[in-house]
């Protein structure tokens, strides 16, 4: 990084600070918040589309669509996170795997399990052996990510479809009064009121999904606690900056950034929630209107 | 839209190209926290002596390796699954996971492990003793009589130690070195070192036979023109145990 860092073990004082901070290791370190903050903005759609169909099924007319959405909810709310997120993953790989085997291979005559290995042809693998490390990378990335909003959906589920309740029944029948399918009145009515309601449980989701994010280090992933747990520990001389135990700055480094963040998402959600309750017919809405 | 999708045509092909032009890519797995063994070094790269030893290996089987790093605690399982193909992360050839896994031959002779203590008058067979999770240290420990505390890496085994929450480190005597002779007489070795395993292999699939012959004739062949013992003075000091 500086020019003075060419001989790291000759360094003292601020100088040595300066080049320890910007190690190649370091700012893979720092690329790994940027990497948390933007999984959170890809899961937290994803997981938000999950929760809404998932609502939505879950007051479906038809049956086998309600038990399928109920089903889920209970499931996974019922369930440790941290079973199924070690669960998910896995069986979503070797899911995969399977189909691609048995499109791919019809004429292997192996067994799939042989004792502790889970062997399907070459070309079944995800990703392919010859792939380049990044694929693999991004490819458990986006198995973490699936986890994510399958366990998040439910909880995000749960709460709309509460939210959906709490609409008042008379805009429904108000609805059904102008003629209004419904499916209409669903669409019109339901979905754009439900929101004020949803608002403080889907917050309250946002917040623990950023909590649940060191998760990701369980399957394998270099995320945050990772780096940090890798740099704070210690480092003898067969490194170019050795330095004893300092984990417990490098873990009070995660704990400001996760309650920087925390803090910043409150700011946020109380701005939107404002704005979602404006003209609503509910205590929030109406002091909106009296200021 | 139709320029993006003929670019991302192009992008697949060449990938595809790439991929037959390399003769076979080999993922090798390693935990990358066991210096001066494997470890991940200040540019954020996996370095030491398995590092340069791996490296070689996949030359002389002329195949085309990649690194990855993986907990040492799940780095069995992750191998069986296919994370990766070899695991190259100090592991010691034992009957208990040569049932699960196979070995190729060892690239790091049988090797000793010690106990560290921070002071001398530790009995190591009654005192509370660390250990990595799923080492053959940790069995060692475990059947010797002594108070085994486990942890997830051998860092913390340390970290343990200089807390006061063990009395004593039992590791691979090469990985305990350094700690000593940098700790300025805070560690020190105690009672006597023991032999344990079969010396250092490659672990691969049980299916993967013919990768696994095509690794045991590089490090043969490395083994006879003298390379590993070059490594081995290198990386572990004059003392080290070499090839014959």
């Amino acid at each position: 990084m500086f020019d003075f860092c060419a001989d790291p073990k000759s360094l003292e004082g601020f100088q040595w600070l300066a080049c320890y901070l910007t190690t190649g290791k370091h700012m893979l370190f720092y690329q790994s918040f940027v990497f948390v903050i933007v999984l959170m903005l890809i899961t937290a759609p994803i997981a938000l589309a999950v929760g809404f169909a998932g609502a939505l099924a879950s007051r479906s007319h038809i049956p086998p669509v309600r038990w399928l959405g109920v089903g889920y909810t209970s499931i996974v709310r019922g369930v440790p996170d941290i079973a199924f997120f070690l669960f998910m993953p896995l069986a979503l790989d070797q899911g995969l795997e399977w189909v691609r085997h048995k499109v791919k291979c019809p004429d292997w005559t192996d067994a799939i399990r042989q004792g502790n290995d889970f062997v399907v042809c070459a070309e079944a693998k995800l990703p392919l052996s010859s792939s380049p490390q990044w694929v693999h990378e991004y490819y458990s990335i986006a198995l973490g990510i699936a986890a994510f909003a399958f366990v998040f959906g439910a909880f995000a589920a749960f709460v709309m479809a509460g939210a959906m309740n709490a609409v008042p029944r008379a805009q429904m029948e108000t609805a059904e009064a102008y003629g209004m399918t419904r499916r209409q009145a669903t669409w019109r009515i339901l979905v754009p009121q439900m929101w004020t309601y949803a608002l403080p449980g889907l917050s309250n989701l946002w917040m623990i999904l950023i909590k649940a994010t060191p998760l990701l280090f369980l399957l394998g992933i270099e995320d945050v606690v990772f780096w940090a747990r890798e740099l704070g520990g210690r480092k003898t001389q067969a490194f170019d900056y050795p330095h004893p135990d300092w984990r417990l700055w490098y873990f009070l480094a995660l704990l400001v950034f996760y309650l920087l963040l925390t803090k910043l998402s409150e700011i946020g959600f109380a701005r939107l929630s404002r704005r979602l309750a404006r003209g609503q017919a509910t205590l929030a809405g109406m002091e909106g209107a009296k200021a | 839209m139709k320029k993006l999708m003929l670019s991302t045509a192009l992008v697949l092909t060449a990938g595809m190209a790439l991929a037959e032009s390399h003769s076979m890519t080999v993922r090798l797995g390693t935990e990358g926290a066991y210096p001066p063994f494997n470890f991940i070094d200040d540019n954020g790269e996996v370095a030491g002596y398995e590092r340069v030893v791996g490296d070689e290996i996949c030359k002389r089987a002329n195949l085309t390796c990649e690194w990855v790093t993986n907990d040492w605690d799940s780095i069995i399982p992750n191998l069986v699954s296919g994370n990766y193909d070899v695991i190259i992360a100090g592991m010691s050839i034992t009957d208990e996971r040569d049932e699960v896994i196979d070995f190729t031959q060892n690239y790091f002779p049988p090797a000793t492990s010690s106990y560290i203590a921070m002071s001398d008058d530790i009995d190591v067979k009654t005192a509370v003793v660390a250990a990595q999770t799923g080492t053959i240290q940790a069995g060692h420990v475990a059947e010797s009589g002594a108070t085994l505390v486990e942890f997830a890496t051998p860092d913390e085994t340390i970290s343990a130690l200089q807390n006061g929450e063990a009395d004593a480190v039992f590791a691979d005597t090469d990985y305990l070195k350094p700690f000593v002779d940098e700790s300025n007489g805070d560690f020190m070795f105690v009672s006597d070192a023991v032999q344990l395993g079969g010396g250092i292999g490659l672990g691969v699939r049980e299916s993967d036979t013919e990768l696994k012959a095509k690794l045991d004739e590089a490090i043969a062949s490395m083994k006879a023109d003298g390379t590993l013992n070059k490594w081995l003075v290198e990386y572990f000091g004059e003392e080290a145990q070499t090839y014959e």
